[in-house]
């Protein structure tokens, strides 16, 4: 068995966690988290929404069935550095195409195992996210700690702009393509526009700078707002998008980063929660139905709840607070009375995660036909 | 939703007698279920026959009927107690049959109880294999090819369209029963034709083979808002064509992408919407195919399961106490979880840890049973544990199972193993496949090698691999360093585990004193269901080698309370029961009590009964370091730290310990370890017996042939032999001759001057009995005095017996008092003793005494309205029987000596699991009783006379008792005279008569006519039918056969009680055994059984002192 080398985690407040090498070997830095899944590392990893973040796993067993070809949910690894208890040697699983270890190192990827990732979550949780460096190269706390305090804040960063697409492109419906979709791409997920064509739409997805005449050039029947990483604080330039689409009434479906936008658009504020919601077991309340679903969540910020409560009144009249969770109460959607608009903080298109919220991509299609009704009406 | 208002008064049915495939998680379940319905102001009657089980208890419902759980006896329940609705989930599949039996005779409908927590159709629809079938189709999943078949024909016609090998599974059986793996067309016969007997309904499933492929279950609730959520997710890591109770398991899965695992969820979620269940837990099994990845569903079981309780263990979540709260109209959402407080049931628990579960076999109980693994389950217990790595918590949990590999290397290899012969055994499924698979990859064979052998992961075998690869490591290290200690406890190896690599450490004690002196402690991290996302309020504990401890400090005095462990045949819930006892009163007197335990099915680890649970292996070091843990984080709080360790209650596991426990300082409360030692030094204790006055059969001790056969010559045959150090009568034989003794001695021991063999006079037709006491120095206070129905001989684990004792005279309970007392004193008891005496020829002998808790301390408590074990735990900690005298924990006054002569009759039987062996031809096995322990649960009838009170028991065990019908009798030549006046009663009563000739002759002289049936050895000569034929053809209704003096395999008597045993015929062994049942039948069929809550008899037993 091949030793691997000491590494450390740091800390902003000082505490320091040791640990060994884990993946590609150097310094890393990002604001610490933690993810409570206990499938879909592979998914975690890929996901836009983790820039500029150190993801720890609760879950100890991690790599256990390698790295495929077809689970990637956009075109890279995105988290800042990997933190795991037990990393898998070898890699099982008829889909496995090389181990996460490699797949880690080939993407530069500096990550930390053995780590007490228990007593790290415990900390994060009572102390809230914070800054972290992690080092395999040396095992000087103190002077990681300096490096880490010079490193840069979670809260006012824009990371959209690292994530998004430069170029637009499309995909294409399963069978007839019945509807159109412009996506805004703040760290779209490859599993969107997939759930999306499973309904016949057909999604162009944008770069995040784009402005309403990009998105509505061809017409679309609606516009998504993605998931994305950052501070949504900083999005002014998606927000004056949304209110715009809003005054034309054009449909508009956010998640995640997209429903802090929409949030932000019906003129509520967002903040940042103390450690967050990372994990794929979060109960939510859809008031329309008054059930509950697991969703799978990876959001830093949130928005202000009202203060009016479940229903509250903005530019674009009556807005309800559709969903929320059950854990914290933290508001988890937003439904328009008004104008064709909704949005989630959480992801329906999973991945990884349960599909209990899969109907909120039919929500989409059912607001279009309606409101294509009201137009040819 | 709230609550629903119409129901105030619910029936919950227990899952009667521990059996194989039903064991004590339905205590578990049950008892949170009546807690919870309580604790929402409900009513609850309670029916179970299993008075060992908490459940029972009478302060956990309004109405306990320790009655059997048969349609007609319900019946009378609901008709007293009219109840409104009937929660028919939390016992098992006995309860769920209760149900469907109640439901099809119209007695729900007549009396209006309404089904709750469970939907009929829903149940047949999961139950009914062709109706399960397609739905798993309609709800867009896949199930293997098969059908049903109701004869032979039909099943030769579904193996040739299948091919070879198929499975085959009999309709509404539990645990599997009757099902297996046919290779061979002799296998389908055999099977198939079992199969077709077993099933109520004459059906079985004939299925396409998936053999190999990847096994996983999820454990799902749902409520009736139609929310669902997926408690936990189980991966087997023995492959298909191993029942998941006898595989070992891990939870959460472990080989599955988010992709696959979610393709479960939809497909889990999608059946049970199909298939209806109505609100609560249900389980689904799934199979995958390794190569392709193609999902098979397997089957569901819509009720709470062992899986249930595993899953409830696992992760915090409280399957069964939900599953109650579902069941009276709350939804998921409005219900707190248990653990966080903060947040509700509404979610699926995250694990930061990883948890598994390893069966216990007793395969050595069973001579001849075939030893493999299948589709029947096997396993009599099982060892769970935790740990932060698949290494940690597999390694904890095989040497949690306590059998001779406490671990990997604890034992030499066969001396004849290599790496050809390993890799063949691994390919018949075997208990301790893991040691075996370890062996091979030590042996040089790879990763692929194994898993081509025996199917298992190979994620799981690189896991053994990497421990092997360790034990390479600590072996070649030039020194034992901190680093590589450190390394070896963060994979799970126990110290001994090391000492066995490290012969320079000098053993266990010298890895420890080095680990302590380096520092090396284990910390103790909180199964808390949301992996640290929140905070935790409830202290459920697991060890492992990490940075930070989750220990809290607190002042409070504390009491350590160790378990039983796995449960096996000899050790079971019983002793389960008194520990929790203890955990009760202690903390009622104001002690904070820390279980620690590693049997996932018990009521004693749900995280609800105790202050604080760790769950731990029971051996040495685990249980010494958690006291450390305690002790020291107690004392830096400023309190005493734990002022008591209690090992006197959970059976030969704890008291294992206890020796090196009060060396390491641990304060053993209650009897001291030297005391008990003497009472098990046979030396020591017939000095005592001396000193006493006291007589024992006399004995001696052998350490060869020569010694034995002197021994033997001078008591005088027939003898009891056995090794020196027994548990559960290991090895005990009676042996009528010298050649017997000498294949005993040859066979069975290894005789040598460490381990002699013991020699005593078997007392020959003499009454056994049992005596359960208490002792605090001063006084003694009887519990009860049990005597058994079959005479001295029969393991009292087996034996039927009857309190208050039915045949002794005045003088003979005074001299079994004062004899009593004289021990408890003698030995210098405090707590509980058990004593066993044979009475013959009116001489008391003493044949053992054991001062702890005895397997027949909860039917003594139930039975006297007196809490034994309470009792005991509180003297351990220095109360006097005054003291609880005047607290009214025990009588104020007499004890369970001095019975009213009106008190009720309580009769305890036994349930034996003969019928789920085979041997590996596939013939039944044995279902004699003897000196060795075998069953696996007991029941117990209470009623006003001894009759009527042995036919609740025999009803209870068998769910039938013949009234009328046919009878086979065969007994042994001793026995010819006695059997003349049971067998005319039953004539009497309507019985038609089998009888071989030499029985058959007895009877015709005393009047009594019968049909002639030939042995089975014989042939049938010029009979027209053979006995063995006869029964196994389900021909008669009882069976009464004595064995002759020889006993062993192709003997007659031998064929007889397996057909028996096979064919589920109420089948008695002994001619008191005889007597008494035909007492019970005349009893049953006068029609006098009537039911009465335990309430209402304690109520009458202690009277006196409430009024």
């Amino acid at each position: 068995m091949t030793s691997r080398a000491p590494a450390i985690l740091v800390l902003e407040d000082g505490r320091v966690f040791r640990g060994e090498a884990f993946g590609s070997v150097g310094e890393t830095f990002g604001e610490a988290v933690f993810n409570t899944g206990m499938t879909g590392y592979q998914e975690t990893l890929t996901d836009p929404s983790y820039y500029g973040q150190v993801v720890a796993q609760t879950s100890p067993q991690i790599g256990n069935t390698g790295w495929n070809d077809e689970d990637d949910e956009s075109r890279r690894i995105w988290v800042a550095g990997y933190v795991v208890r037990d990393p898998s040697r070898v890699a099982s699983n008829w889909r496995s195409k090389r181990g996460l270890e490699d797949e880690l190192a080939t993407q530069g990827v500096v990550g930390i195992c053995g780590v007490d990732t228990r007593a790290l979550t415990r900390h994060l949780r009572e102390a809230g996210a914070m800054r972290v460096g992690i080092s395999s190269r040396s095992t000087d706390a103190d002077a990681l700690l300096a490096k880490v305090k010079a490193s840069p804040q979670m809260a006012g960063a824009n990371h959209v702009g690292a994530v998004t697409t430069a170029e637009p492109y499309t995909y294409e419906a399963e069978g007839t393509a019945k509807y159109t979709v412009a996506a805004i791409d703040l760290g779209i997920k490859r599993n969107t526009p997939r759930r999306l064509a499973a309904r016949g739409i057909t999604t162009t997805v944008f770069p995040a700078e784009a402005t309403v005449e990009d998105l509505l050039a061809d017409g679309p029947d609606a516009v998504f707002l993605s998931n994305g990483p950052g501070d949504p604080a900083t999005a002014d330039h998606q927000v004056a998008v949304t209110r715009e689409l809003l005054k034309r009434n054009v449909p508009v479906f956010g998640i995640c980063f997209g429903n802090q936008i929409l949030g932000r658009a019906l003129g509520l504020d967002t903040f940042k929660l103390k450690y967050g919601h990372r994990g794929i077991n979060q109960p939510v309340l859809d008031r329309h139905t008054g059930k509950v679903e697991i969703t799978a969540h990876n959001h830093g910020f949130a928005l202000a709840p009202p203060e009016s409560g479940e229903f509250f009144d903005t530019d674009f009249g009556r807005v309800q607070v559709s969903h929320v969770c059950l854990n914290d109460d933290v508001v988890e959607g937003l439904t328009c009375l008004d104008v064709p608009a909704y949005s989630v903080q959480y992801h329906p298109e999973a991945a990884g995660g349960p599909h209990d919220a899969d109907y909120l991509f039919d929500r989409l299609t059912a607001l279009i036909d309606k409101e294509g009704a009201a137009t040819d009406a | 939703m709230p609550k629903r208002d119409d129901i105030h008064h619910v029936l919950v049915i227990g899952s009667g007698p521990i059996q194989i495939g039903q064991a004590c998680e339905f205590d578990y379940s049950g008892t949170q279920a009546c807690r919870v319905l309580r604790e929402e102001g409900i009513r609850v009657t309670l029916v179970n026959s299993n008075p060992a089980t908490i459940m029972t208890d009478p302060e956990y419902a309004d109405a306990t009927y320790v009655e059997p759980i048969t349609p007609e006896v319900i019946e009378q329940v609901i008709a007293r107690e009219k109840p409104d609705a009937l929660l028919p989930t939390l016992g098992g599949q006995t309860a769920l049959n209760a149900a469907v039996a109640l439901h099809e005779a119209g007695i729900l409908e007549k009396h209006g109880v309404e089904l709750i927590g469970a939907d009929m159709d829903a149940i047949q629809r999961g139950e009914d294999r062709q109706l399960f079938k397609d739905i798993v189709i309609k709800a867009g999943g896949e199930v293997p090819r098969s059908a049903v078949c109701h004869n032979m024909d039909e099943v030769k016609a579904t193996v040739d369209d299948l091919g070879l090998p198929v499975v085959i599974r009999p309709s509404f059986t539990m645990g599997g029963l009757g099902s297996g793996m046919a290779h061979t067309w002799d296998d389908v016969d055999r099977i198939a034709g079992n199969g077709l007997a077993e099933s109520p309904t004459t059906e079985v499933l004939i299925e396409e083979s998936v053999l190999g492929w990847k096994e996983y279950e999820l454990e799902l609730m749902r409520d009736r808002n139609d929310n669902v959520v997926v408690v936990c997710s189980i991966e087997n890591v023995d492959p298909m064509g191993v029942h998941t109770g006898d595989s070992v398991t891990v939870a959460p899965s472990m080989t599955l992408t988010d992709r696959e695992y979610q393709s479960l969820r939809d497909l889990g979620i999608a059946v049970l919407r199909e298939v209806g269940v109505d609100t609560g837990g249900c389980n689904i099994q799934f199979a995958i195919d390794p190569a392709t990845g193609r999902i098979i569903v397997i089957e569901m079981n819509p009720r709470v399961s062992r899986s249930s309780a595993l899953a409830s263990k696992a992760t915090g979540f409280p399957i069964a106490k939900i599953a109650a709260k579902l069941a009276i109209g709350y939804t998921l959402d409005e219900i707190p979880n248990d653990i966080t407080k903060a947040t509700p049931a509404a979610f699926e628990p995250a694990l930061d840890y990883v948890v598994v579960k390893v069966p216990r076999f007793t395969f050595e109980k069973f001579p001849g049973a075939d030893p493999t693994l299948t589709t029947t389950m096997k396993s009599v217990g099982e060892a769970m544990s935790l740990g932060r790595t698949f290494q940690q918590a597999l390694q904890k949990a095989l040497r949690s199972t306590e059998t001779k590999q406490a671990g990997f290397w604890t034992r030499p290899d066969p001396e004849d193993a290599d790496l050809a012969n390993t890799l063949e055994a691994l390919r018949t499924p075997h208990d301790g496949t893991l040691y075996t698979a370890e062996r091979a990859l030590r042996l040089g064979g790879t990763v692929d090698q194994v898993h081509e052998a025996c199917k298992i992961d190979p994620w799981f075998l690189d896991q053994v691999a990497q421990l092997v690869d360790l034990r390479a490591e600590i072996e070649t290290a030039v020194v034992m360093d901190e680093a590589l200690l450190w390394k070896a406890k963060r994979a799970g190896c126990s110290d001994a585990q090391i000492a066995a690599l490290r012969p320079e450490l000098a053993g266990e004690t010298g890895v420890r004193t080095l680990r302590r002196r380096l520092g090396l402690r284990p910390v103790y991290k909180t199964v808390d269901t949301c992996a640290a996302e929140f905070a935790a309020n409830t202290p459920y504990h697991y060890s492992t080698y990490e940075d930070e401890t989750e220990v809290a400090p607190s002042n409070r005095p504390k009491v350590m309370i160790l378990g039983s462990g796995p449960n096996r045949i000899g050790q079971g819930i019983e002793f389960d029961y008194s520990c929790v006892h203890a955990v009760q009163a202690l903390r009622e007197a104001g002690y904070e009590t820390i279980m620690v335990n590693c049997n996932p099915e018990t009521v004693s680890t749900d995280y609800d009964t105790a202050d604080r649970l760790y769950f731990e292996p029971l051996t040495f070091e685990d249980v010494a370091e958690v006291h450390h843990a305690e002790h020291t984080s107690g004392k830096a709080a400023g309190g005493p730290g734990v002022v008591g360790v209690i090992v006197q209650l959970g059976g030969q596991t704890p008291l294992g310990l206890a020796d090196r426990l009060a060396a390491e300082g641990l304060p053993i409360v209650g009897t001291s370890p030297q005391a008990i030692d003497n009472a098990e030094d046979r030396g020591v204790f017939g000095k005592l017996l001396d000193e006493l006055g006291l007589v024992a059969p006399a004995g001696g001790a052998a350490t060869s042939f020569e010694e034995a056969r002197a021994v033997a010559a001078e008591i005088g045959y027939p003898v009891l032999v056995r090794p020196s150090y027994v548990l559960g009568g290991r090895g005990m034989e009676i042996v009528y001759d010298e050649d017997t003794l000498a294949g005993y001695i040859s066979r069975a021991t290894e005789a040598s001057p460490e381990h002699p063999v013991l020699i005593d006079r078997f007392l020959d037709d003499a009454i056994e009995i049992d005596v359960d006491c208490l002792c605090d120095g001063e006084d003694v206070y009887i519990g009860g005095i049990m005597e058994h129905i079959e005479e001295a001989g029969v393991h009292s684990g087996d034996s039927s017996c009857a309190l208050p004792p039915i045949t002794l005279g005045a003088a003979v309970i005074e001299q079994i008092r004062h004899y009593t007392a004289k021990l408890a004193f003698g030995i210098g008891v405090r707590g509980l003793m058990n004593v066993q005496y044979a009475l013959k020829d009116e001489q008391l002998y003493v044949l053992e005494a054991n001062p702890r808790a005895s397997r027949t301390v909860p039917f003594v408590s139930k039975a006297t309205a007196v809490p034994m074990a309470k009792a005991a735990a509180r003297i351990a900690l220095g109360a006097r029987i005054a003291e609880l005298r005047a607290e009214g924990m025990l009588l104020p006054e007499g004890d369970g000596s001095d019975t009213a002569p009106d008190a009720p009759i309580s009769v305890k039987e036994v349930l034996l699991p003969f019928k789920r062996f085979r041997t590996t031809e596939g013939a039944g096995i044995d279902a004699l009783l003897g000196p060795e322990m075998k069953s696996t649960g007991e029941v117990m009838g209470i009623d006003r006379s001894f009759g009527l009170a042995f036919a609740k028991a025999t009803l209870a065990v068998y769910g039938k008792l013949p009234t009328s019908g046919k009878v086979f009798v065969s007994v042994a030549d001793r026995d010819k005279r006695s059997i003349v006046f049971p067998i005319r009663s039953l004539v009497d009563l309507g019985f038609t008569v089998y009888a071989t000739d030499g029985t058959g002759l007895v009877l015709r002289r005393h009047g009594i006519d019968y049909t002639p049936v030939a042995r089975h050895s014989g042939g049938t000569g010029t009979h027209t039918q053979d006995a063995v034929s006869l029964i196994a053809s389900g021909g008669v209704d009882f069976v009464i056969t004595t064995p002759s003096a020889s006993t062993g395999p192709r003997t007659d008597g031998w064929e007889i009680r397996s057909a028996a045993a096979v064919a589920d015929i109420p089948c008695v062994t002994t001619i008191q055994g005889a007597a008494a049942a035909t007492q019970a039948i005349e009893s049953a069929a006068r029609g006098e059984i009537t039911v009465t809550p335990l309430q209402e008899l304690h109520q009458r037993l202690r009277g006196a002192e409430r009024v």
